[in-house]
């Protein structure tokens, strides 16, 4: 929970304070938030800045490119005045190689052994090749990283990135940018069940109720980019997104109630007049 | 001496170290990493580390992604 949730003071004393000591262990750090945003696609650094601050976020990923393409120094101002953890991204890398590589360059520029590891197998869909994945994960791990993952939403292979020391696993909900939300959502459930580390749905979120979904089921945070940067209203939708995290986090806790096939009454039958 | 410098065939003096290109190129950027011929040259080596001709540089810094 953040500082200024609106929600805790309402609650119970004893609630109050288990929902506020609700941290996110991540790799040996722990987070309030759990909502990790993706920088890509803010139409400005001003925009980019006023949804950062509102999506409460406290870890952002970024990337790295040739000088001449990439931003100016003053994204990193942005970023560092709002305090954030940077989390170097491995995007465009199709093999190991490229992103075991790509991990070691962005370990030295940004000063951190963190990394969302991304190996994409197909152009086309941006979908995750997991033969490659793995390996990469594998000689990452073996390197002092910590690794974070993007993968499908097949468990199995979720479980094999932690064999191999994964800190998280990162299934999609649907392919990047797409905003269709969590398809397959049993396949998420499942993973959740089958792995020992937390689980980020990442990618495929397209507005606050799929960030609610996630952690209703039982989903560890959510990473997102699109969502908020391509909104109409950035900031907005952050905030947006920061609630339904919060919200799908509370609901999950709370237990949902059983799915009926039809109705049951909540008003009792016993005392109805005749009229 | 030609090297190629994020792709694009370029002459520099020789010696040219990869600390003297990054200070050429990077200007603004406190957040850059090299790798020549593909292997990564950590910030440490960069004084130390002169460029031969035919190299083929890549010098990298931040820019948003998701």
């Amino acid at each position: 929970m953040t500082t200024t949730d609106p929600l805790t003071p309402t609650l119970a004393p004893a609630l109050a304070r288990e929902e506020a000591a609700d941290p996110f262990s991540l790799g040996g750090e722990t987070f309030t938030s759990r909502l990790l945003l993706g920088t890509g696609g803010a139409p400005s650094l001003e925009v980019l800045e006023r949804a950062v601050r509102a999506s409460g976020t406290q870890l952002v990923t970024v990337a790295l490119r040739r000088v001449e393409a990439s931003s100016s120094g003053a994204m990193m101002e942005v970023l560092d005045r709002c305090g954030v953890r940077l989390l170097p991204n491995t995007a465009g890398c199709s093999t190991a190689r490229e992103a075991v590589r790509t991990a070691q360059l962005a370990r030295e520029a940004f000063d951190t052994s963190w990394v969302k590891l991304e190996v994409i197998g197909d152009e086309h869909t941006l979908l995750p090749d997991p033969i490659e994945l793995l390996d990469a994960a594998e000689q990452l791990v073996a390197d002092g990283f910590t690794v974070l993952p993007y993968t499908g939403d097949d468990p199995v292979v979720g479980r094999r990135l932690t064999d191999v020391g994964c800190a998280a696993v990162m299934p999609l909900g649907a392919p990047i940018g797409s905003g269709l939300g969590i398809r397959n959502p049993h396949a998420i459930a499942l993973l959740r069940e089958m792995v020992d580390v937390p689980v980020i749905l990442d990618a495929g979120i397209g507005t606050a109720s799929d960030a609610a979904l996630a952690m209703e089921l039982g989903c560890d945070g959510v990473l997102l980019a699109s969502a908020v940067t391509l909104a109409r209203e950035p900031e907005r939708m952050a905030l947006a997104m920061r609630q339904a995290v919060e919200a799908g986090r509370l609901a999950r806790g709370a237990g949902r109630i059983p799915r009926r096939f039809s109705a049951a009454a909540s008003t009792p039958m016993q005392g109805l007049p005749e009229l | 001496m030609q090297l190629t410098v994020n792709g694009v065939p370029t002459d520099v003096p020789d010696p040219t170290t990869v600390a003297a290109l990054v200070a050429e190129r990077t200007e603004g950027h406190r957040r850059v990493a090299v790798a020549v011929n593909g292997g990564v040259v950590p910030r440490s080596s960069w004084e130390a580390t002169a460029l031969a001709a035919g190299d083929a540089v890549e010098v990298l810094a931040p820019t948003a992604g998701g």
